[in-house]
């Protein structure tokens, strides 16, 4: 019995996290805040020279196409804050085989040996590309809330 | 407490080679905490479940702190260190020095050793934003009163002399803390399970009560920016003796994180009486700096 309780916590645990992850806000309040497309267009613009200057993680985005990355993320920062935006979730792979593989965000990322540390340099580096957008901290917050929880998918070492 | 100190810094050495050489200062800024009053990761005076420093689950972190209550007729100063390792593991160390300065407590000095630790159990309060499960811990405090001075003329030099019934004793807490990133805001609430007076500073047990009592402690914290919190925090504690009618404690701070190396944390605190022979509600502000890698 003891044991069954147990398992039905978990589960419960489980389903509540399935049923929350990653759903974007219902309203547009975030995309607003960010600036709407040209805001969240400036802090990428920011965000992947800081990325790229970053000694924690520069290396990791070596063989990246920083054009299409870019363009996912402002795509997917777009639709999380409730902006009238689909994240296509789609990367076309160029150095893998040279041949463009599609592969999605768990694919693409699970060989790269991302830490927890790597992950938590990325956000870092995203925070600040919205301070330096004046983007108010309760705004930048709400954005870090939908990105944090990839954490699970991202984090494979 | 000669023991522990060595076998501590052993355990450190080897846990922290386990992990990783080098801290890797790895977790967003703020998420390791301050150091609280008794020297464990948390707030002012209520430790969270997070684990202390910047070390994520790969590496290890350290920090040393100094903090400095001072109210109308009492000092408390702190100093102590705590290490945390692979975000899983917490041990910390502090040394509490109670002083008074209004006749005729103003040569009273009680020193008091702390040593803690506390394990992550379950949850992550920063990751997990899709999630209502806080990060939970469980922590063990031991203190050691290690007497009192200035009281030479009355003949009393242990607490146990006011009435206490030990001058040692164990704090057991459970600890719950999430940031929601959405609102801004940390929450934390500790469950203690505590024979102390005055956090051990006048002993464990007395004349109007001896036996465990669990008592609730909550806090919560505005994420200004990435740099400063704003936070208010509310800590029960039993009244066991006679002679100090022992009230909860309550504080408001601002906690300031310029780099992950350093953080300051100022608050004003709210202490009650601490003993029937001076009737006044004791409040003032408490100073606190860490310093870490």
């Amino acid at each position: 019995m003891r044991h069954f309780s147990r398992m039905a916590w978990l589960g419960l645990l489980l389903a509540s996290s399935l049923a929350m992850a990653q759903t974007p806000y219902a309203d547009d309040a975030t995309y607003v805040g960010l600036g709407g497309k040209d805001g969240i267009r400036k802090i990428v613009d920011t965000f992947i020279p800081l990325v790229l200057a970053d000694p924690r993680i520069k290396d990791t985005f070596a063989d990246f196409d920083m054009v299409q990355v870019g363009a996912r993320l402002q795509e997917q920062f777009c639709e999380f804050a409730g902006g009238p935006c689909k994240y296509t979730g789609k990367y076309r792979d160029k150095t893998m085989d040279g041949v463009g593989t599609v592969r999605d965000m768990a694919t693409v990322h699970q060989d790269m040996q991302i830490t927890n540390a790597m992950f938590n340099a990325l956000t870092e580096d995203l925070q600040i590309a919205m301070e330096q957008n004046q983007v108010p901290s309760r705004v930048a917050n709400k954005l870090i809330a939908k990105l944090a929880p990839m954490q699970r998918v991202i984090v494979t070492k | 407490m000669k023991h522990i100190i060595p076998a501590l810094i052993a355990l450190l050495a080897c846990g922290g080679a386990a992990a990783q050489a080098r801290p890797d200062m790895g977790k967003f800024l703020a998420t390791g905490g301050v150091s609280q009053v008794e020297g464990a990761g948390g707030g002012g005076i209520t430790p969270w479940a997070l684990i202390s420093g910047y070390g994520t689950r790969d590496s290890w972190g350290a920090n040393a702190h100094y903090t400095r209550l001072a109210t109308q007729d009492y000092k408390l100063d702190s100093y102590g260190m705590a290490v945390g390792i692979a975000d899983r593991l917490e041990l910390s160390l502090a040394n509490q020095e109670f002083k008074g300065s209004l006749a005729p407590l103003n040569l009273l000095n009680i020193k008091q050793d702390i040593l803690g630790v506390k394990v992550k159990v379950a949850g992550d309060a920063v990751h997990e934003q899709d999630s209502w499960m806080p990060q939970v811990a469980l922590g063990i405090l031991y203190k050691r009163n290690k007497g009192v001075g200035g009281l030479g003329a009355l003949g009393v030099s242990n607490v146990k002399q006011l009435g206490a019934k030990d001058d040692h004793g164990y704090d057991y807490y459970v600890a719950a803390t999430k940031i929601l990133f959405e609102q801004s805001l940390l929450l934390n609430g500790t469950l203690r399970a505590t024979r102390a007076n005055q956090m051990g500073l006048l002993g464990f047990g007395g004349d109007q009560g001896d036996s465990m009592r669990l008592m609730p402690e909550v806090s919560m914290a505005y994420l200004v920016n990435r740099k400063l919190a704003l936070g208010a925090e509310y800590r029960r504690k039993p009244h066991n003796l006679g002679v100090d009618n022992e009230k909860a404690c309550y504080d408001a701070f601002v906690a300031w994180f310029p780099s992950k190396n350093f953080s300051l944390t100022a608050a004003y605190a709210e202490l009650g009486d601490i003993t029937i022979f001076n009737p006044k509600q004791q409040h003032g502000l408490y100073l606190s700096a860490q310093a870490g890698l």
